[in-house]
């Protein structure tokens, strides 16, 4: 990163700082930088800043730099970090509220993890449940690795585990209008 | 003893064995279940990424078919589980949520009915005395560690029913069913969950760091309460050993299949025959399946 003035940096980020704190319930404040969020999180070793990093960012007033991260769309969400977070900070859902963000600005920073999750919801609009084969054979295309996990098929198909069939559910047009009324609501600010 | 019983999409497919089962073991126990009619998806992992009000929704909208009933709902996969309680925690505190909740279901849903993961039903509701006066089959000599994983036991304010650093309920129905559980340091460890299709590279590594540490206490197989879980340590157990130059053929069990077994089921009723890893090996030779009177005596 290049050199920044962080007072000034502070007052051009006020809105996306209020932004993220609306979406997810967490005051930023709350953090006191001490780290044990980062020790435990299981994916901290594939992460480019650690989960007190994205925070840190986003207290200076430095989250266009948090919203270039990868780090909110390698999380697992195992809340681990928000059990052991001695000031409760919900860090999960932080990252999800930096992430959508992020994806609405267009900054799509781990294109499968992105591909996959948008796949598994075209399915559940669709079906109104997940159809792993269906899901699988599109996330595989689009990911552009069409043979991705093909070894794994026929024992999947030969067990029974998988079905080229989706299991669609009866009332479809209900769960179709929750994803319509969800949308209609813009994402689920509070 | 009845709940409504939502099995999830899992449960239908990669993981039936699970279903299989836990409706097996139900019934034998006097539980009765009422699956949810035509179900949907709990919006898992995708829906909460993208669309924090759909995430909560959508486990609503079944939430409330049980509701309708008057039934607490039983669920066995962890990470519906999760999300059905969140949904519910946040209807609960929340009057304009539980307001816009109901708006966008189209029901009116009061979270009146509590979710319960069918592990917590299972040790606390029916209870391990009960268990054990039904066991035939004793897991006898079967060292096992129990992975509990992230979404059974985390975030503990929704999860509520066990420690979530040092969870026993596994631990102690493995010994109920007479087997050996393992003290271990990885049972609440993440295996990465949906991360092993979209990123395999880091996926991997997590997968076999679980594994290798059960390898590592001294336990000859994995028992879960999570689909995801269970896929990520079989089915990909061989990738994940391949990376790193191991070979393991490490058995994984959902509870229900072991105490199916311990029950007196047979293991193809429970679906242990359509594991990756073949199970049946390790029970055989431990004579687990033989009724205990013509089991060899050991030194």
């Amino acid at each position: 990163m290049e050199r920044v003035e962080l007072a000034g940096a502070l007052r051009a980020s006020q809105a996306l700082k209020n932004l993220v704190e609306a979406a997810s319930g967490v005051v930023l404040s709350d953090c006191y930088q001490c780290g044990k969020c980062s020790a435990g999180c299981p994916v901290a070793f594939a992460m480019d800043y650690t989960p007190r990093q994205v925070i840190r960012l986003l207290q200076l007033g430095l989250g266009e730099e948090a919203l270039k991260s990868h780090t909110p769309w390698l999380c697992a969400s195992c809340q681990a970090c928000y059990t052991r977070c001695p000031r409760e900070v919900n860090l999960p859902r932080l990252m999800e509220a930096v992430r959508q963000e992020a994806r609405r600005r267009g900054l799509i920073n781990e294109k499968k993890v992105d591909i996959f999750d948008q796949a598994f919801l075209r399915s559940l609009e669709r079906y109104g449940r997940a159809h792993e084969m269906g899901l699988i054979i599109q996330y595989n295309l689009q990911s552009g690795q069409p043979f991705k996990d093909a070894l794994l098929a026929p024992p999947l198909l030969f067990k029974g585990k998988i079905s080229p069939i989706p299991a669609k559910i009866k009332n479809i047009a209900e769960v179709k209008n929750i994803f319509a009324r969800a949308r209609a609501k813009g994402g689920g600010r509070h | 003893m009845k709940y409504a019983y939502y099995p999830g999409c899992s449960l239908e497919a990669t993981a039936k064995e699970y279903n299989q089962s836990a409706k097996i073991v139900a019934r034998h126990l006097g539980v009765e279940l009422w699956e949810i009619p035509d179900w949907s998806c709990c919006g898992a992992t995708a829906a909460h990424n993208n669309d924090h009000l759909l995430s909560l929704a959508l486990p609503a909208r079944n939430l409330a078919l049980a509701e309708a009933e008057g039934l607490d709902v039983a669920v066995p996969c962890a990470a519906c589980f999760n999300r059905l309680r969140a949904a519910e925690a946040a209807v609960r505190e929340s009057e304009s949520m539980q307001a816009t909740v109901s708006e966008i279901i189209g029901r009116d849903y009061r979270a009146t009915n509590k979710t319960r993961a069918f592990l917590d039903v299972m040790v606390n509701e029916v209870g391990l005395e009960k268990i054990k006066e039904q066991v035939v089959k004793p897991l006898a000599g079967l060292k096992l560690v129990a992975y509990y994983g992230c979404l059974l036991v985390r975030p503990p304010q929704l999860t509520a029913f066990d420690d979530p650093e040092d969870p026993m309920t596994i631990d102690r129905l493995i010994q109920a069913l007479g087997g050996e559980a393992v003290s271990w340091s990885y049972k609440t460890e993440c295996c990465g969950g949906s991360l092993a299709t979209a990123r395999a590279d880091i996926g991997v590594r997590m997968i076999y760091q679980v594994l290798r540490r059960a390898r590592d206490a001294g336990a000859e197989g994995i028992v879960t309460a999570c689909p995801l879980c269970f896929l990520n340590l079989d089915m990909r157990q061989g990738q994940a050993a391949a990376a790193h130059g191991d070979r393991l053929g490490f058995p994984i069990f959902y509870f229900t299949e072991l105490m199916g077994i311990a029950l007196g089921y047979a293991p193809k009723d429970l679906g242990l025959t359509t594991h990756f890893v073949n199970p049946l090996p390790l029970l055989e030779a431990r004579e687990i399946l033989r009724h205990p009177a013509t089991r060899r005596e050991t030194a």
